[in-house]
């Protein structure tokens, strides 16, 4: 049974590939929104445009995905957030942005707009304005209750963004977070930008994971124009890929010990981290490795000197990391602070479709490596971690597992990779056309959605990052849990806050 | 065991050679930064790092400074918690509007004398960003910026040159 089967449509759009868009009415929009409560289908995306509304979702079984239209002709729609939670802030998003009012909303507090940019709804086309009211965080009520306001900056070297702690005693009784600080009208600049300036801001969208962005902006672009990549170029994407992954994931590991007072951890980690970016450095030129992969292919090719340097870094990693494993595994007072701490419930992770490790350490066992197997994962061999606790200790272990499948991998595409082209030239004269893909970043999936006009220029793109849906399961995890332990929740989440403020 | 184990990874990752020119490169850079910082602070330089609406990438290597190659606290220069306890502000990303209001109030709260620096191609003029609804552009629109640092992002060794210059410039206007 296809994806689509039991969601009545008006017509599919020739032009979206490589998975279908159908425009759907109410009945069929209720239809999809019932798949996603049921469980059978999750939410991939949730986006907006002038005059419709956008919602991608995935068949994890059958690895299908699709992607609903509304068309809101009375500058509404109805909406999903009131019957399946995990649309609220990308319904809230789509309100501040287009100015679409979703019917009806529960919860219709702005997300992104902080009442500064001098104009309401700036997608929307038309000069509109709305009411601003200050913003009320919702209210938690009970004795000896009191309120903890921290942010947007902070006291470490991290991204900004609010959160409002209600606490009795040490105990959080609740989190709220107020984010889109740094957002930055991306959507905004992509349209009408070229392939080149485009690809250049969804380098820019998670500095973090600027190959996964670029990765699933390229893929994209590549499947809205019907292009193939050489293989050469792939198994360098793939590789780079997994280069930010490891450099991501010692960060991450080192970082969450250093939250639980464990420098040395964070001390050995970092010279692995710092290992591998200069590995990256010396074989793309670039030690976060932006602007390399590029619709088509890749800008340049690994520098000679890249696969040395990368067998090198394999080796010291392999030689090092085991004996970190070891350390982390055997020292009590570490994991006294990681074990139980910060839980997930699976339920929860399922119904988000929680990306990366905060899915796979709660038994979501999705990546899109694995199945959606876009090239040139499909020629690769690794294992997919998955874990039941869903505790920070847990969020630990996946970044551990993942570390030893990316040292595999990076090993496997060294000894695969043949010389050849590495790019491919756009077709000159297709007409409008979009695409969809799904890329593996460090954290979790990353969508990215554009629709090309027939010059190949950028008409509408839409990034949607793995932390919009795990942002609401730390509010979550947090409960109940004491103020202390929030740092250490945070960092074994790690999201991104430049990717879903856009 | 724990011991055995730090011996021998501290030992082995310190004396391995690195690659000869950022080896040369990081010496002169740690002579002169602490001779500077010895004659103008003390051997104490505050920095407080605000992200007004960066992408996470500078981010990413002003941490790095912290890690056992560039080790920036050798010099005197040490990341601090709050503004109060800050001299220079460190400041990344295009300014976004959202992030301007928090980015006033931290440089207000900052003790003079104290000096801004803007890091990375966004903070400079807005960069990709620039011409944005949601971005001011460049953080000298916002607040007084005493030195740049370019770079996309810049790298660990340009943002120590970076602040090498800041300490010259201070000791030229001092």
């Amino acid at each position: 049974m296809g994806i689509l089967d039991s969601i009545p449509h008006v017509n599919a759009v020739p032009s979206h590939r490589p998975w279908p868009r159908v425009v759907v009415t109410e009945a069929g929009w209720q239809a999809a929104i019932d798949r996603l409560v049921e469980g059978g289908l999750t939410l991939l995306g949730l986006w907006g445009e002038p005059t419709a509304v956008h919602m991608a979702m995935l068949d994890a079984g059958s690895a299908e995905i699709a992607v609903v239209t509304y068309e809101c002709t009375a500058g509404a729609f109805p909406s999903v957030a009131s019957r399946h939670p995990p649309a609220l802030r990308l319904e809230r998003t789509i309100h501040d942005l287009f100015g679409l009012v979703p019917a009806v909303a529960d919860d219709l507090r702005p997300w992104l707009d902080h009442d500064v940019w001098g104009k309401s709804h700036p997608l929307s086309g038309r000069n509109a304005s709305r009411d601003v009211r200050p913003y009320q965080f919702l209210p938690s009520e009970g004795e000896a209750l009191h309120q903890v306001a921290v942010g947007p900056v902070h006291a470490g070297i991290i991204e900004p963004g609010h959160f409002r702690f209600t606490a009795n005693g040490e105990h959080v009784v609740r989190l709220e977070q107020r984010l889109g600080y740094t957002h930055k009208g991306i959507e905004s600049l992509m349209q009408g930008a070229s392939l080149e300036a485009a690809a250049k801001l969804a380098n820019r969208t998670s500095g973090d994971s600027a190959v996964a962005y670029a990765f699933a902006f390229a893929r994209a672009a590549e499947a809205a124009l019907d292009i193939e990549v050489p293989r050469r170029a792939t198994y360098l994407r793939a590789l780079m890929a997994e280069l930010e992954r490891l450099a991501n994931h010692f960060g991450d590991i080192g970082a969450i010990c250093n939250d639980a007072s464990f420098a040395l951890m964070h001390a050995q980690t970092g010279i692995l981290r710092e290992r591998t970016l200069r590995a990256a450095d010396a074989a793309f030129g670039h030690r976060l490795m932006m602007d390399v992969v590029v619709p088509g292919g890749l800008a340049r090719d690994i520098a000679p000197d890249g696969i040395p340097a990368l067998r090198t870094l394999l080796a010291e990693i392999k030689k090092v990391f085991p004996l970190l494993i070891e350390l982390y595994d055997n020292t009590a007072s570490l994991q006294d602070r990681t074990v139980t701490t910060g839980i997930v419930k699976a339920d929860y992770a399922r119904q988000f479709g929680a990306g990366g490790y905060v899915g796979r350490a709660s038994g979501r066992n999705f990546d899109a490596r694995r199945t959606l197997a876009y090239a040139p994962y499909d020629l690769l061999s690794f294992e997919v971690p998955v874990l039941e606790a869903g505790d920070v200790n847990a969020r630990v272990w996946i970044r551990i597992r993942e570390v030893e499948q990316s040292v595999e991998l990076i090993a496997q595409i060294l000894d695969l990779m043949e010389p050849g082209e590495i790019r491919s030239a756009p077709p000159a004269g297709r007409g409008a056309c979009e695409g969809l893909a799904l890329t593996e970043a460090f954290r979790g999936d990353v969508m990215a959605w554009l629709r090309l006009d027939g010059d190949l220029r950028v008409e509408r793109c839409h990034l949607r990052d793995a932390s919009w849906f795990q942002w609401p399961l730390l509010e979550t995890a947090i409960e109940g849990n004491i103020i202390a332990d929030f740092p250490l929740c945070n960092k074994s989440f790690n999201c991104s806050y430049s990717g879903a403020d856009l | 065991m724990r011991k055995t184990l730090f011996e021998s990874l501290t030992h082995g990752s310190l004396t391995e050679p690195a690659p000869a020119p950022d080896e040369s490169a990081l010496a002169e850079l740690a002579t002169k930064v602490d001779r500077a910082a010895q004659a103008r602070l003390g051997r104490s330089l505050a920095i407080r790092e605000v992200d007004a609406g960066s992408c996470n990438g500078c981010e990413l290597e002003i941490h790095a400074l912290s890690n056992a190659f560039y080790d920036i606290e050798r010099f005197g220069l040490r990341f601090v918690a709050s503004p109060r306890h800050a001299d220079v502000l460190l400041v990344t990303g295009p300014v976004t509007k959202n992030m301007r209001q928090a980015l006033e109030r931290t440089y207000n709260a900052t003790p003079d004398p104290k000096w801004v620096v803007a890091v990375g191609g966004c903070a400079i003029d807005g960069g990709i960003f620039r011409g944005s609804y949601a971005c001011v552009g460049g953080v000298s629109e916002t607040v007084p910026v005493d030195l740049h640092i370019t770079g996309c992002p810049p790298s660990p060794t340009d943002l120590l040159k970076g602040l090498l210059a800041l300490l010259e410039h201070v000791s030229a206007k001092g």
